[in-house]
């Protein structure tokens, strides 16, 4: 069909839409080219570049079958309520098909308070499951066989502590510890930088996060002793190029400062793994997870002159963009989470948690957490692209994305390095500015409709299908309030007291490592609470400045 | 508008997710008005007295967490107490449809949910920091 000017038809508004005249870039701003040939990638160098999936440096995936051999784990971040009815949400993901868990705490426990402290008013229980001591952690796994599933815990500032309820969890269920696989987040930085859940300063938190990798790398063998995460640097606004650059410098950092105190890189760099976001835009994406898997080979072999090869492999887990979910006609969340979980997937992740439809509104129901579930079970069962690594690698796009993100990570990195490190560079407001900035011209884009988003600023509906969501009422934080109550009532006073001191002391020593101090509170039913009132009185608290 | 347009944006409560707040802030700067930025994690009564001492025309209330349904109602009571009787209010972050008469009620003037734009709000404000300054008049 011809449409001419000045014809009236409904489909001159059509022609008209198909008349892209813009600037073509990434969602991250990056300028994309009219068509990608052999000439666009001819500084690739296969081997040096690329190499074969299992293969340095990794940027086709890190095992040589991917997928054929084991599919990822799919690990849904999870928890409201109370411990009872995150404990029912997990039997219920795992009954589904399930294959790992993911324990998501509401934010007076990652601030460190209890439930009946003031600060923790209206919180309850309602951007996760409300833990103030053993006794909720006994009840969050009771009936879950710890070492017959890994379990990642979005621990953070208190990630000594919640880290110390699960191992003692397990050793309540009989199990030895170097049974047991999971992941701590346990990534202090990237709060100073983004999602801002601390609560000491930096030094004191980064000696507690080196502490935990002595402890795991010699008690817990199997465990993931941080998760170096990208993902809220993503969320508070950065772009994919500065998602993959700080996270990485983090994990510089990190491996930094535990060399400082003495550990030895091969023993604690196999137990690193990271965390990043999967956004819109699908070759982007891609590109910067292989990119990732690159630039950290290069980071341990080049930077740190590791000997384990296991060093330089970088795993990772994935979660769809939460920031990129729309309240309007939820139900197209849908479909933004199945693209960006196969970008995931193509990019070679180790473990992958969909987002529901209704989360820009709520936590989940279970209808559509289930639903977020089975999408990731269609990718991996019925799309085919699970049956060969690196399924687009070769594409003269993809690889020039590759590239071009790996050159940008290192300018990033020499940037730092000239700050002093990632520490200095949180001082000095640097990511913090670089994020928002990045985070207002997206907005801004958005406004003026350079970026479309489906159902926000374009194609919007005056009529919006209302679907059910999960309320968390205040009858929760009663009956947990009354828990906790109990359990200070009915433990051994003396003991707690006595465990919470030798905490205090061994804070103010700073030479000791204090995972088994933290283990013998928790042991002695010390509430969450009070165990990081013993720490802030030694290590005091963090509070930002604004940039 | 003969005086430029106060403004506090605050974030109420343990709710870190400060990407909202940021962009307003500057949005705001950008439109001409003079604003405040509380920081993260202060309670009704910090809000409320910032208000007080800034002696703003409009607060501007960022909350993901869930916890609106208990930091609002105790600011916008704060807010009674402290005769801010002609300060507006505006809630912005992940705010259901259920509970937005409810903030309304309160005396909330208007609840932004996620995918409002820049714009909007800011003609919101100009439209109506005018219109309470008026009749706020004996």
């Amino acid at each position: 069909m011809v449409s001419r000017p000045g014809d009236n038809s409904p489909y001159n508004s059509l022609m008209a839409k198909n008349v892209r005249e813009r600037a073509f870039t990434t969602i991250s701003g990056v300028p994309v080219d009219e068509v990608y040939t052999s000439e666009s990638v001819r500084d690739l160098d296969y081997t040096r570049d690329l190499g074969d999936p299992g293969q340095p440096p990794y940027t086709r995936g890190i095992h040589e079958n991917m997928y054929r051999g084991k599919l990822w784990t799919m690990r849904q971040f999870s928890g409201f309520g109370t411990a009872e009815e995150t404990n029912q949400r997990y039997r219920y993901l795992l009954e589904h098909g399930q294959t790992g868990l993911s324990v998501a705490f509401h934010l007076p426990t990652l601030m460190g308070y209890d439930s009946d402290h003031p600060m923790s008013e209206g919180e309850v229980g309602k951007c996760g499951v409300a833990i103030d001591s053993l006794a909720d952690m006994e009840a969050l796994f009771e009936g879950i066989p710890l070492d017959k599933i890994s379990t990642s815990m979005t621990t953070n500032a208190p990630a000594t502590i919640l880290w110390s309820m699960y191992l003692v969890v397990a050793e309540k269920q009989g199990l030895p510890w170097d049974k047991l696989q999971g992941t701590i987040q346990n990534d202090i930085l990237k709060e100073y930088i983004a999602e801002k859940t601390y609560i000491f300063p930096p030094r004191p938190s980064m000696k507690l996060i080196v502490d935990t990798f002595a402890f795991g790398t010699r008690y817990v063998p199997q465990w993931n002793v941080i998760s170096v995460s990208g993902y809220h640097i993503r969320e508070a606004g950065s772009t994919a190029l500065q998602e993959l650059a700080f996270t990485l410098y983090d994990g510089i950092e990190y491996v930094e400062w535990a060399w400082r105190a003495g550990l030895d890189i091969d023993t604690f760099a196999p137990r690193l793994s990271f965390f990043f976001n999967a956004h819109n835009d699908f070759f982007e994406e891609i590109a910067k997870y292989r990119a990732a898997r690159k630039v950290w080979y290069k980071v341990m072999t080049e930077r740190f002159h590791c000997k384990n090869p296991k060093s330089a492999i970088l795993r990772f887990h994935t979660q769809t963009a939460g920031c990129a979910l729309t309240a309007q006609q939820p139900y197209t969340n849908v479909v933004r989470v199945a693209l960006q979980a196969m970008a995931a997937v193509m990019g070679g992740t180790q473990s992958l948690h969909t987002n529901a439809l209704d989360e820009s509104l709520a936590l989940p129901t279970e209808h559509a957490a289930r639903l977020a579930l089975r999408t990731q079970q269609i990718i991996a069962h019925e799309t085919g692209v699970a049956n060969t690594p690196d399924p687009l690698g070769g594409s003269y796009f993809l690889e020039r994305l590759t590239l071009d993100m790996e050159k940008g990570c290192f300018e990033y990195f020499d940037r730092l390095d000239a700050m002093g490190g990632m520490v200095a560079a949180i001082e000095q407001g640097f990511p913090q500015r670089e994020i928002q900035d990045a985070s207002y011209q997206y907005q801004k884009a958005v406004e003026r409709k350079e970026k479309i988003v489906v159902g926000v600023n374009d194609f919007v509906v005056d009529e919006e299908s209302s679907i059910d969501l999960l309320s968390i009422d205040e009858s929760v934080a009663e009956r947990q309030i009354s828990r906790t109550r109990k359990v200070r009532e009915s433990r051994d006073g003396s003991r707690c007291k006595a465990a919470l001191e030798s905490l205090g002391g061994a804070a103010a020593a700073g030479n000791l490592n204090m995972m088994p101090f933290v283990l013998d509170c928790v042991r002695a039913y010390a509430t969450l609470g009070e165990i990081c009132d013993a720490l802030r009185a030694v290590y005091g608290t963090y509070e930002e400045s604004i940039f | 508008m003969p005086e430029r347009i106060r403004v506090l944006v605050a974030k109420p409560g343990l709710d870190g997710h400060d990407r909202g707040a940021k962009i307003i802030a500057r949005a705001f700067r950008d439109a001409g008005f003079e604003v405040i930025y509380t920081g993260l994690r202060q309670t009704p009564e910090q809000v409320v007295t910032a208000a007080l001492q800034e002696d703003v025309d409009v607060v501007g209330l960022s909350v993901l967490s869930g916890a609106h349904m208990t930091l609002c109602p105790r600011i916008m009571e704060l807010m009674k107490k402290e005769r801010l009787d002609d300060v507006i209010v505006i809630v912005g972050g992940i705010i259901p449809d259920k509970d937005i008469a409810k903030l309304k009620e309160l005396g909330v003037s208007e609840v932004f949910q996620p995918g409002a734009s820049t714009e909007d709000i800011i003609t919101y404000v100009k439209g109506n920091v005018g219109k309470r300054r008026h009749t706020s008049q004996p």
